[in-house]
């Protein structure tokens, strides 16, 4: 009865859209509650942005329609294999439908023993379908994936794109990336297991109304019907139902995320407080009513697919007793019966569907806000070329563009005016009416207290945040009118939170010089102590480095950052904290190597929390609350009272292990 | 990894689960009754409407086994949706129970993160193993015994076909399996490598911005992508022929039993009833098999996230009983605190080497030194968080291992270096532990703190509810919300971590006015950051490399010892 409902493995072990649906709504739905749009416009901000208690994403059908118009169009050079597909998915569904009414037919005409050559063509025929539903369901799931894997590379190239077009950018965070991944990853779930199937399962609704209406129209009519409701009123019904849960679900979840976080990163402060039962209890009712309202919501979203069956088993019931009635011939009663139950099945499939694009609605939402808010600036993207890559070949860029220093002759003089930059309306400024000069070739220390604003002067100055008011100028041009190709090559360096990517060794520092050759690497690496290292492994500078890294030490990977923006050699080198996470010994080694290997006449801003090493730097800035409070050489500072003079004491003290309190 | 369809320490951990999970496997096999049912009154409806004529009873009977089997579907799953909430529920309050139990010390770092995901959306992924894949499970067991009974029953021939190509499923499954799991595996590298280029390159989207690169990726982005697409397909070849060669042997096997029973039927050797139960039972055989065997790859995260989360209750110590609490004795916090011997020794390094110290009571002192020297560790020890590896940790006498922790620490107050705000409002952050606490005192600890001007320009005061972890405040603000909670506590000892860090010169002063107030009449500890902290101490202690020096401040400065 079911032969055309037939299981489908799913090798990329990803969740179908089971009937639990209604109890689980993707996870990118629940508990994390964040707002539509990817947040990647703003200038950096501190804090992740508000999570605020709205959980519903956009409400109603209609940006999610706009949202799937979206994805559709990037669809449309393939729109021939994705019909292709949707055509081989109904004749999979066909088969199976054609193979019980043709057996049954069969198997009943010859109750009335006819000669065996009346039945010849029906017994060619069910062996037929029998072998070509296969056939046709494993090209149907191949060509399905082929498309829609194309239009994901597409549109993955194109969100790279549009996030790439931007000037500037937050770091994310981790759960953001992998939201954005998993957002992607929705287009493929939205063309396979929504359109492709309801495509299917609709062409054959049409085939197998049209079919029995060949044998008798009124049985035609009452199948009509019960396709109908199968088809078109269940999955409105479903529809409803898993958008409620998802709704009256996601704030006890958010809730519920919220406890497990306090439990677990604050556990050391429950403890000490002696409130780690407290907040247990709290969290444990909480768990309790969740499973009360899931398990009322599962009582509702179930009852559907009961109606499914039921109605499969009525309309059958129903087209006999028509078909009877209007004296349709016992043979083709039964073909009528048999052929009924499958199709109304296969008409079921629109109600997984249906969960399934429910489900899907928040994440479609954001990709499509992504890429159609910058699809005007993004360059036309074609199918995707023919050759296939080697893993790990070129995951960098060629060395196709200028290399190195682009010392386009002129003055490098970085200019500061007023210049004022606040993450947030009403924030305390994190730069306050700063104005700083950098003439070109000198060497200047950034230091001063956490948040007084160094890294977001190295931020500025990259063009990364872009000021709320004043001006920079670099070489007397405003920093906005460079281009933003052109601003990293005279402005730039090691940045908080480098990122090293899962590539070589090579390949990572070539990110900084493209261009460079094997002296240049081992120069920069040299300064940045990098060098011993990649000589110690078997394979050199193809060493590849774990994911984020994660292969090196923090200390390693620190070096290799410094050494892609030593090797990059900018006229003005920006190092934000270049000897972060080093020891202190290391750390003088590499800061000393590092401000020998700068060009003579390249300006270096130095960030920094260590005080160490300072002493030939041409001057130090201090900065507390986005202000300049001291400035002057290393023996200068020393000998006033002030930040700087604390702190150079109680760090001597640390590390050396004297005191010396000032009176 | 576990790869057992069904984890049997469910059943322990959760009994609660035992009767729905019972309830579960009896409706898998009425269930599989109700196949038979259904296919045996049709069959024999059919086969009256041959003759052109209605046969009334299997028609109601049709229509009562077709309702009966939708009141099933309706229970099997809304008794296995109730399973995962059970279950859910359940391990959820474990997990985040087992973390209290573990403690702080165990919980620090990347493990909060795992954990709280885990508790959280982790756990959502046991919906889709209940309710998918379990009742899939039971009927692969009860459909195909139930129609092996029924068809032997009415045609035994055909039972016996059946019987002996229904392993064949299981069988050529296992075999295919492999065969797909080693093909994958070869590709994983390869696959796993192309598919973390896109999240590598978003990731390092700021970084190739910062060298002029962003633009120029986008090509090698498609490019990767596009490879991607091409070794995924060749995975996917290999499942889905895999899948192919099952639903063929299936649809053979059912060919090699309606061949005879055909032929059988133009020989007049079987009824039409006979003929057509055995054609629409048949295929029910092998169906649920090979469903189960598909959902299961979905199933395995869910599975996964049951096996972390029983891991982690696993390790933890098991609860303490309320008898063996109340005989712990508690030590008083105005006695002396004695180090002796103390060494602490982690899985990769040694924080503290042998550290002998004595703390007089009422005395201040300052620890300083760089970095990942142990000094949090010499605080977390007195917190009971860590626990020597060798040696003892002594107050007024009495061995803390040995002591009622919760006692103990209710004689302290802690000032962590990025105290923990919780999604809670204001007054009930400052409030922890004590949440009847009256509104006076409050208003004095705000006041100590120096978080009253804080209060005042927050839109509902001290009722203000706070965003996750605190969100809304700034670095100056929080760590007055933690001095006040300290204020609050009003203990005899008090355990600061570098109080000042991450602040700036103005809140410094501020924190640094109101760590005096706290810290003044009582027995303080003090990881000092800046200079100015160490001005009011009596004594000041050195930690590097696990050792702890005393210093001796001079007041023009010199060397110490």
């Amino acid at each position: 009865m079911s032969a055309a409902r037939d299981p489908v493995p799913d090798p990329t072990g990803r969740a179908g859209a089971h009937p639990g649906g209604p109890a689980g709504p993707d996870p990118t739905l629940a508990g994390v509650a964040e707002p539509a749009d990817f947040d990647v416009a703003g200038p950096a901000t501190v804090d992740p942005p508000v999570r605020t208690t709205d959980v519903n994403g956009p409400a109603g059908a209609g940006p999610a329609g706009a949202a799937e118009r979206v994805v559709l169009r990037l669809a449309r050079p393939y729109l021939g294999r994705l019909v292709g597909a949707g055509l081989l998915a109904a004749a999979t569904e066909f088969a199976g439908l054609a193979l019980m009414a043709t057996a049954t037919w069969l198997l009943m005409s010859a109750a009335g023993r006819p000669p065996l050559d009346r039945l010849t063509v029906a017994i060619v025929a069910v062996r037929a379908l029998a072998i070509s539903r296969g056939v046709f369901r494993y090209t149907e799931r191949l060509a399905g994936h082929d498309a829609v894997l194309r239009i994901i590379t597409d549109v993955r190239a194109r969100v790279f794109a549009a996030l790439a077009a931007r000037r500037s950018a937050p770091a994310r965070s981790g759960d953001a990336l992998s939201r954005l991944v998993s957002d992607v990853e929705t287009v493929q779930d939205l063309l396979l297991r929504v359109l492709v199937p309801a495509a299917g399962a609709v062409l054959v609704s049409v085939v197998a109304v049209g079919g029995a209406a060949l044998i008798s129209p009124p049985a035609a009519g009452v199948l009509a019907v019960g396709l109908l409701v199968a088809g078109v009123a269940l999955p409105v019904l479903a529809t409803r139902l898993t958008r409620r849960s998802a709704a009256e679900l996601a704030p006890l979840r958010g809730a519920l995320a919220a406890d497990a976080i306090d439990l677990t990163h604050g556990a050391a402060d429950l403890a000490a407080f002696g409130a780690t039962a407290t907040a247990l209890r709290a969290a444990t009712d909480r768990t309790r009513r969740l499973a009360r309202l899931e398990r009322r919501l599962a009582a509702a979203g179930f009852a559907v697919d009961a109606i499914g069956t039921l109605l499969a088993g009525l309309t059958a019931g129903a087209v006999v007793l028509v078909a009877l009635a209007s004296g349709v011939p016992g043979v083709l009663v039964g073909v009528l019966a048999v052929g009924t139950l499958t199709a109304v099945e296969v008409a079921l499939a629109l109600v997984g569907a249906a969960r399934q694009r429910t489900q899907l609605r928040t994440g479609l939402t954001r990709v499509a806000a992504l890429l159609g808010d910058t699809r005007a600036r993004v360059p036309g993207a074609g199918p995707a070329p023919r050759e296939e890559p080697t893993p790990g070949a070129e995951p960098m860029a060629g060395a196709e563009l200028t290399p190195g220093v682009a010392s386009e002759g002129g003055t490098h003089d970085v200019r500061l005016d007023d210049v004022t930059v606040r993450y947030r309306a009403g924030a305390a400024p994190a730069l306050d009416r700063m104005s700083l000069d950098l003439p070109a070739g000198r060497r200047v220390a950034v230091v001063g207290p956490s948040g007084a604003g160094k890294s977001t002067l190295a931020a500025v100055l990259t063009g990364a945040v872009q000021p709320g008011s004043g001006r920079v100028t670099v070489g007397g041009r405003d920093l906005s009118t460079y281009a933003e190709d052109e601003l990293p090559r005279v402005v730039g360096g090691l940045l908080a939170e480098a990122y090293v990517f899962h590539a070589t060794v090579r390949e990572n520092l070539l990110l900084g010089g493209p261009g460079a050759g094997e002296e240049e690497l081992a120069a920069a690496a040299a300064a940045a102590g990098l060098l011993d290292w990649v000589r110690e492994q078997p394979a050199g500078w193809d060493t590849v480095v774990g994911e984020e890294g994660s292969q090196l030490s923090g200390g390693q990977r620190q070096r290799l950052a410094l050494a892609r923006a030593l090797l990059a050699a900018p006229p003005v080198l920006v190092l934000d904290e270049p000897t972060e996470g080093l020891d202190p010994a290391a750390a003088d080694a590499v800061l000393a190597s590092t401000l020998a290997a700068t060009p003579a006449g390249h300006s270096v801003l130095l960030i920094s929390h260590r005080l160490t090493g300072l002493a030939g730097l041409d001057e130090i800035v201090v900065l507390d609350a986005g202000r300049v409070v001291q400035r002057g050489r290393h023996g200068d500072l020393v000998a006033t009272p002030g930040w700087y003079r604390d702190q150079w004491l109680l760090q001597e003290a640390a590390e050396r292990g004297y005191l010396a309190l000032a009176p | 990894m576990n790869r057992r369809p069904f984890d049997p320490r469910l059943l322990r951990r959760v009994p609660a689960a035992r009767r729905d999970l019972a309830l579960l496997a009896m409706l898998g096999v009425v269930a599989a009754a109700l196949v038979v049912a259904q296919a045996t009154t049709l069959a024999a409806l059919l086969a009256t409407a041959f003759d052109a004529r209605l046969d009334r009873p299997a028609l109601a009977g049709f229509a009562a086994t077709v309702a009966a089997r939708a009141f099933v579907v309706w229970a099997q799953g809304t008794v296995a949706a109730r399973v995962a909430a059970t279950v859910k529920a359940a391990l959820r309050a474990d997990l985040l129970g087992a973390v209290g139990r573990h403690g702080p010390g165990w919980v620090a770092g990347q493990r909060a993160g795992q954990l709280a995901t885990l508790a959280g959306r982790g756990l959502d992924a046991l919906d889709a193993y209940f309710t998918g894949y379990l009742p899939q499970l039971v009927l692969s067991v009860t459909v195909p015994l139930a129609v092996l009974a029924r068809i032997g029953l009415a045609d035994w021939s055909s039972a016996v076909i059946i019987a002996l190509t229904l392993p064949l499923i299981p069988v050529f499954g296992a075999l295919l399996g492999w065969q797909a799991q080693a093909a994958t595996e070869r590709q994983w590298r390869r696959l796993s490598m192309l598919g973390g280029h896109f999240l590598d390159m978003v990731a390092g989207l700021p970084t190739l911005r910062a060298f002029g690169r962003a633009r120029a990726q986008v090509d090698v982005v498609r490019r990767m992508a596009d490879g991607h697409r091409v070794a995924t397909m060749r995975t996917l070849r290999i499942a889905f022929l895999s899948a192919l060669v099952l639903e063929l042997v299936a649809t053979l096997s059912v060919a090699l039993v309606a061949v005879p029973v055909g032929i059988r039927l133009l020989g007049g050797g079987i009824a039409l009833q006979t003929a057509l139960l055995v054609l629409l039972l048949t295929p029910e055989a092998y169906l649920p098999l090979r469903a189960a065997g598909s959902r299961f790859h979905a199933s395995m995260e869910g599975l996964t996230a049951l096996n972390d989360a029983f891991e982690v209750e696993a390790g933890a110590p098991a609860p303490a009983r309320d008898g063996e609490r109340g005989a712990r004795p508690v030590p008083d916090g105005r006695g002396e605190i004695r180090f002796e011997s103390v060494t602490v020794a982690y899985e990769r390094t040694t924080a503290l080497r042998d550290v002998t110290l004595t703390v007089r009571p009422g005395e201040r002192i300052a620890v300083i030194g760089p970095s990942g020297a142990g000094k949090s560790t010499l605080l977390g020890l007195l917190l009971g968080f860590v626990t020597p590896t060798g040696g003892r940790v002594t107050v007024d006498g009495v061995d803390l291992a040995d002591a009622d922790l919760d006692g103990w620490r209710r004689q302290l107050a802690w000032v962590p270096q990025r105290a923990h705000l919780f999604a809670a409002s204001l007054a009930d952050n400052i409030r922890l532990g004590a949440p009847d606490t009256p509104a006076d005192a409050l208003a004095t600890a705000v006041r100590d703190a120096a978080l009253d001007e804080v209060v005042a320009g927050l839109p509902d005061g001290l009722d203000t509810v706070l965003g996750e972890r605190g969100h809304g405040l700034s670095s100056g603000q929080r760590q007055r919300v933690a001095l006040a909670r300290a204020f609050l506590r009003d203990a005899p000892v008090v355990l600061l971590d570098e109080p000042t860090a991450r602040l700036d010169s103005a809140s410094e002063a501020v924190v640094l006015d109101a760590t005096r107030r706290l810290v003044a009449g009582r027995t303080a500890l003090l990881v000092a950051h800046r200079p100015a902290l160490l001005a009011d101490v009596d004594r000041i202690l050195r930690v590097e490399d696990g050792r702890v020096m005393e210093l001796t401040p001079a007041p023009t400065g010199g060397a110490a010892r």
